[in-house]
């Protein structure tokens, strides 16, 4: 879970990181009352979760009233690269010297978390961790001690932050790990810190994931949860428990286990077809979940036709059949051609149960997907 | 032969008194496997399908001589159930609890280090070696004892491949599930090794996905120790960057690393053919036998 700029920096105050001065808006009055507030220059931010906001035209610097009313009226309500802006951040302006970057993400590879400190601050991280790998210095933290105050110095020092912010700098990394700790932080990051022509350390972005499966011990950070940012059928997966992501194709695809959704979809790649979303029910799903499941499926207007691919673990063949059949029942006409497959546990039972005038039974994975796709191409000749 | 487990394998399940612990158990002494005890804390000297029920781990080891635990603990506690186990010097411990948070696992992964266990897991379907012992939920009557091994980050991917081999005849070693999270005990190293020192694994069956770089080690790995051959299948070539696709650690990061494409490329470079179907991956292991 990405929380926005806004509430990250709210975090990041709290917990005495030194940041702008700022006042969240959502309509261009709320932003001119924020300017008069704050004063010029005044950057404007919009608050969605896409990276390369400043490229895309989300942030604008105002010098001034005129200024500020025209970046408002450009950024609330614009489309930034499929989301649209309703709120923006208006933040005092940084008359900075230099920009660095510090952040602590987990390294899967060693299991540990890792503290990366680099001069190279304000632009794309990703690109200067592949292009220049030596640019950011590293230290890895053991998660049974946390991050030792000279672990702080050594990667600042490495790093070759000047002399005069060092330990200004050592202070926030110390602080970033410790929220990273205590709020069950995925990835934790400032890009850039500036630091001001007085020599000040501050905080000009922050970007905050929240590990989901941790958010049941941080309920303050849970309620953050902005799911109005999502896609509207993501916020109701979301309300169903489900795993899904929406996609560009239209074969819609529901699946029990996370590895055998993705096959799924790749098997509807690899026969022509185009997968339109990614939808896991979990494991020892019963009826009823079944149905939201294929509701949920139906309710995207991009899908022409439906696989549903099931094989029987904890999951039981003919929990899922009932399911299929109860979801299917509300119709007088099905909305899309739906191909199934089941095996495993209870399969036979579920074959027994499924109503087949109202969908289409194959015995194989690669069968029932070639199915789905040519349904799909029937719809779209 | 088989890795890791056999029919001599003594089992305590925590937190046999749940739902899934209870269910499970059953299955698995079904099965044939050796569950001597349970444990949670509090119901200790209750029974659960027969199985004494002790209030720590340790006693159930103690009192029982288990040398293996299968973890059925919610995610919020699951964490202290690992280091309980860790704590008592088995064997092998097989979490199969999903949901455990990272940074419960980085602290478990250290200990880790510090102790003779293997663990298994989290987020895992388990272990199982056919007609001798099951540890976790995977479907017993889809496996079938025989000569090839197999090892994979997802639970009913197993399922899916292990059915293309069975239909055709061909038996399993020991079928393991490493877990899907971003941070698990045995890796896909781990269990190759296992299985290239068992002289009974004929050919052995990897099956990864996107997210993390275990793949491409295990292709380094295979290039430079295995003579016994593999044939691979990635899942998620079509998942979008930035998009967690189920599995928590299925997630192809913005900078292109961990990719299927990097994973296949990887595994060709070593010799390992990849299947574009599940069917595909029974071929390629039908032309090793």
């Amino acid at each position: 879970m990405k929380l926005h700029e806004y509430q990250a920096k709210q975090v990041f105050a709290d917990a005495g990181i030194p940041t702008p001065d700022s006042r969240l808006a959502s309509t261009v009055e709320e932003v001119m009352d924020a300017v008069d507030e704050i004063g010029y220059p005044a950057a404007i931010k919009a608050q969605v979760h896409v990276g390369g906001r400043g490229k895309a035209g989300g942030i604008e610097i105002a010098t001034s009233a005129e200024e500020a009313r025209e970046a408002a009226e450009s950024i609330l309500g614009m489309d930034l690269k499929g989301y649209t802006v309703e709120k923006v951040l208006v933040e005092a302006g940084v008359d900075f010297e230099n920009e660095l970057y510090v952040g602590i993400t987990m390294d899967r590879g060693e299991g540990e978390p890792v503290a990366m400190v680099s001069t190279e601050g304000g632009v794309d991280i990703e690109s200067v961790a592949h292009d220049t790998p030596e640019k950011i210095a590293r230290e890895h933290i053991d998660p049974a001690f946390g991050l030792h105050p000279y672990q702080a110095r050594k990667v600042v020092f490495e790093a070759g932050i000047p002399k005069d912010v060092a330990m200004d700098v050592a202070s926030i990394l110390g602080t970033l790990y410790d929220l990273y700790e205590s709020k069950d932080a995925s990835e934790i990051e400032i890009n850039p810190v500036m630091i001001t022509s007085n020599r000040e350390v501050v905080a000009a972005d922050a970007v905050m994931n929240i590990d989901e499966d941790a958010l049941f011990r941080q309920p303050e950070l849970a309620e953050m949860e902005d799911e109005a940012a999502g896609d509207e059928l993501e916020a109701k997966a979301n309300e169903y428990g489900f795993d899904y992501v929406r996609l560009s194709g239209n074969v819609g695809i529901i699946g029990n286990g996370a590895g055998l959704v993705m096959t799924t979809l790749d098997l509807v790649d690899y026969y022509g077809g185009s997968p339109a979303n990614f939808l896991d029910i979990g494991g020892g799903a019963k009826a009823e979940r079944v149905t939201h499941a294929l509701d949920m499926v139906f309710a995207d207007e991009n899908v022409d036709s439906v696989v549903f691919n099931i094989f029987g673990g904890i999951t039981r063949g003919d929990e899922v059949a009932k399911g299929i059949n109860e979801a299917l029942a509300q119709f007088d006409e099905i909305p899309k051609p739906v191909v199934v497959r089941l095996a495993g546990t209870n399969a036979a039972e579920g074959m027994e149960i499924l109503n087949e005038d109202l969908v289409q039974v194959e015995g194989t994975l690669e069968d029932a997907v070639q199915r789905a796709v040519k349904n799909a191409e029937e719809v779209t000749q | 032969m088989s890795i890791f487990v056999d029919d001599d394998t003594r089992v305590v399940v925590q937190g046999i008194t749940g739902g899934e612990g209870k269910f499970h158990t059953e299955q698995m002494l079904e099965y044939g496997t050796n569950v001597v005890a349970g444990a949670v804390p509090g119901k200790g000297g209750q029974e659960v399908a027969g199985v004494p029920v002790y209030d720590t781990v340790d006693e159930a080891v103690d009192a029982e001589d288990a040398d293996a635990s299968v973890v059925f603990v919610p995610p919020s506690f699951a964490g202290d159930a690992v280091f309980e186990a860790l704590d008592t010097d088995l064997d092998l411990v097989v979490a199969i609890t999903e949901g455990i948070p990272t940074q419960d696992m980085a602290k478990v992964n250290k200990r880790l280090s510090e102790v003779d266990t293997r663990l298994l897991g989290p987020n895992c379907p388990g272990i199982i070696t056919p007609g001798e012992a099951k540890l976790g939920i995977l479907p017993g009557n889809i496996f079938e004892s025989g000569d090839v091994g197999l090892v994979s980050r997802s639970g009913t991917l197993t399922y899916q491949v292990v059915s293309n081999l069975t239909e055709r005849g061909i038996g399993q070693t020991t079928a393991i599930g490493i877990g899907g999270d971003p941070i698990i005990g045995t890796s896909f190293v781990d269990a190759l090794e296992a299985f290239e020192a068992d002289q009974d694994t004929k050919a052995v069956v990897m099956c990864g996905e996107i997210g993390g770089e275990d793949e491409e080690q295990a292709a380094r790995y295979i290039a430079q120790n295995m003579d016994t051959p593999v044939a691979g299948f990635i899942a998620g070539r079509t998942a979008p960057p930035g998009k967690r696709m189920g599995h928590a650690g299925a997630i192809v990061s913005g900078s292109g690393t961990g990719t299927a494409e990097s994973k296949i490329g990887a595994l060709n470079d070593a010799g390992v053919p990849v299947g574009d179907t599940p069917n595909e991956v029974a071929d390629h292991i039908e032309d090793f036998l």
